[in-house]
């Protein structure tokens, strides 16, 4: 078993973030990646920086699928390199 | 249970920072302890989901970490395991500092992915790389709350017997419950798998064969993670079928 | 400020030195990356500097070495609220690197290998302000911290001195870079105090 050096967290860290956000789960959305066209769960990107600032990159290919900001009294959310986001919802 | 089964993230709300008192503590080995924490209107959530939680220092610094929550749901109490990091800045605290009446800020529950639900009905492989435990143990947990009769099995890799996290309760029989522990530095006498890390042979013997398509959530550190998830997939798993989580650099 | 937690102290700080307001001392040195470390080969390693008129000056490793170099010390701010003081670095100053670069440009875009970017205006760039620093506390800078070498850019918050730094695009119009894009302030100068948009 050879340890990356490149220390990363899952998708699923943005999952408290992102809950201040929106009321439903976003990352057990599928979003896929604007670069290479890999579709996947939102909790699978790799997520570097840290709480104030995270970056959520894909697994194939490491580009940058989403930026995340926490500032004081705003957040900024950057989802130029993701495509679309398909959001599961309860039923009607 | 039908509480349980829609988790507070799909019920329409956005999550805050919410206040949290200890109100018990549970040694589970010398280097973890299990801490209990009133949540006042805790809307209930899935096992495999975690929670964030924020430390504040008297001069205003501030820091945050994410722990996976231990045990379904009950009412108002949540039970977090924390496995000490050394040279960490939040477990340490968290571990030997933090004392029954004290509080900490939580945001919770989250993560919708990484769950398993009680209404399920595919077999179930649990993979644990030492503290990765944590998140699996909650659905055992639940299986067994929910009587549950998905078949599971567990694989718990961990450095040596006295780092086993819930021994006491995964030594006592539960249907349809197999556990193999996967010692990696030092096993009990006359273990008949000698010490070392997950391999082929470990997830082909003790895991389900990939047709029987069952549902497989790996937990641990990230080296871990991404080996047991590459062998699942060499076997023929579904890579649909297979959720990780890993600890992070920031993990202590 | 969230609720204190009793007898939470952090890593161990000082609190009798002067910082920028909502700093923290720190005495290591944490590293946060906004993506996987990027490994450049020294032979294939270079440094440009592209003007407005799209004229390239390009240096290679050994001409970074065989540059006039200096070894400041510096404190450094990082917006995540950590301050570290009194680091020494060694490296070469940008005014030695754009002595001879003809430009009318008043904006910079600094680019790294692994596809970060950062912008801030020239001046902030000149007069002494600014390195590109290949040495970190009398060793060769590692990787984690941006070697093979760095922009070192101290009097603004840390996200300005770009990590594994391989060129600076001189531009007549501000072009905000990757955190500038997402949030975090345009200049970033931490005694004011500049963390985010707005601030």
């Amino acid at each position: 078993m050879t340890e990356r050096d490149d220390a990363y967290r899952d998708g699923n860290s943005l999952a408290g973030p992102l809950s201040e956000i929106f009321a439903v789960d976003v990352t057990a959305a599928g979003g896929r990646c604007a670069h290479c066209g890999l579709t996947g769960p939102v909790a699978t990107m790799r997520v570097y920086g840290s709480a104030e600032a995270m970056v959520g990159r894909c697994p194939g290919c490491e580009e940058v699928m989403m930026r995340l900001v926490r500032g004081p009294d705003a957040a900024w959310l950057d989802l130029r390199g993701t495509v679309t986001l398909r959001i599961p919802l309860p039923p009607d | 249970m039908a509480r349980a089964e829609i988790p507070g993230r799909l019920s329409g709300r956005r999550l805050g920072w919410q206040a949290a008192r200890l109100t018990e503590v549970r040694e589970e080995t010398p280097t973890a302890r299990t801490l209990v924490f009133q949540m006042p209107d805790w809307p209930g959530h899935l096992p495999g989901q975690h929670v964030d939680v924020r430390l504040t220092a008297e001069d205003g610094y501030s820091t945050q970490r994410s722990y996976s929550l231990a045990a379904p749901a009950d009412g108002d109490r949540i039970e977090l395991t924390v496995q000490d990091v050394p040279g960490g800045e939040v477990s340490p605290y968290l571990t030997e500092v933090l004392e029954v009446g004290d509080e900490v800020e939580i945001r919770g529950p989250v993560g919708g992915w990484f769950v398993w639900r009680p209404t399920g009905t595919a077999p179930v492989l649990l993979v644990a790389g030492g503290s990765g435990l944590v998140p699996l143990m909650a659905m055992i947990r639940a299986r067994r709350t929910a009587g549950s009769r998905t078949p599971f099995r567990l694989l718990y890799s961990v450095r040596e017997p006295a780092q086993r996290l819930y021994a006491e309760e995964l030594r006592r029989p539960m249907p349809g419950l197999d556990v193999t522990y996967l010692y990696t530095r030092t096993a009990p006498d006359g273990w008949s798998r000698p010490p070392g890390r997950l391999g082929v042979a470990d997830l082909n013997t003790y895991g389900w064969p990939a047709q029987f398509e069952p549902d497989c959530f790996v937990c641990g550190p990230t080296g871990f993670v991404e080996t047991a998830a590459d062998i699942l997939v060499a076997l023929g798993h579904d890579p649909r079928r297979i959720k990780t989580e890993r600890f992070g650099p920031t993990g202590g | 400020m969230g609720i204190i937690s009793r007898g939470f102290h952090g890593r161990s700080r000082d609190g009798d030195v002067k910082l920028p307001p909502g700093q923290y001392l720190t005495h290591d040195f944490p590293v946060l990356s906004a993506g996987p470390t990027p490994r450049v080969p020294l032979e294939r390693w270079e440094f440009t500097v592209t003007t407005e008129a799209g004229q390239v000056h390009r240096w290679s490793w050994q001409d970074i070495l065989a540059l006039p170099s200096v070894t400041p010390t510096v404190d450094l701010h990082c917006v995540t609220k950590w301050s570290k003081l009194g680091t020494n670095w060694q490296g070469v100053s940008l005014d030695v690197l754009l002595a001879d670069v003809e430009t009318a440009a008043d904006y910079a875009l600094v680019h790294s290998y692994g596809g970060y970017t950062t912008n801030l205006p020239l001046e902030d760039l000149l007069d002494g302000q600014a390195w590109i620093a290949y040495r970190y506390d009398g060793e060769d800078l590692m990787p984690e911290h941006g070697g093979p070498a760095r922009l070192l850019v101290p009097h603004l918050y840390l996200w300005k001195s770009a990590k594994w730094v391989r060129g600076i695009q001189l531009l007549l119009e501000d072009e905000p870079g990757f955190w500038e894009t997402a949030g975090y302030h345009n200049y970033g100068d931490p005694w004011r105090e500049q963390r985010y948009q707005g601030d």
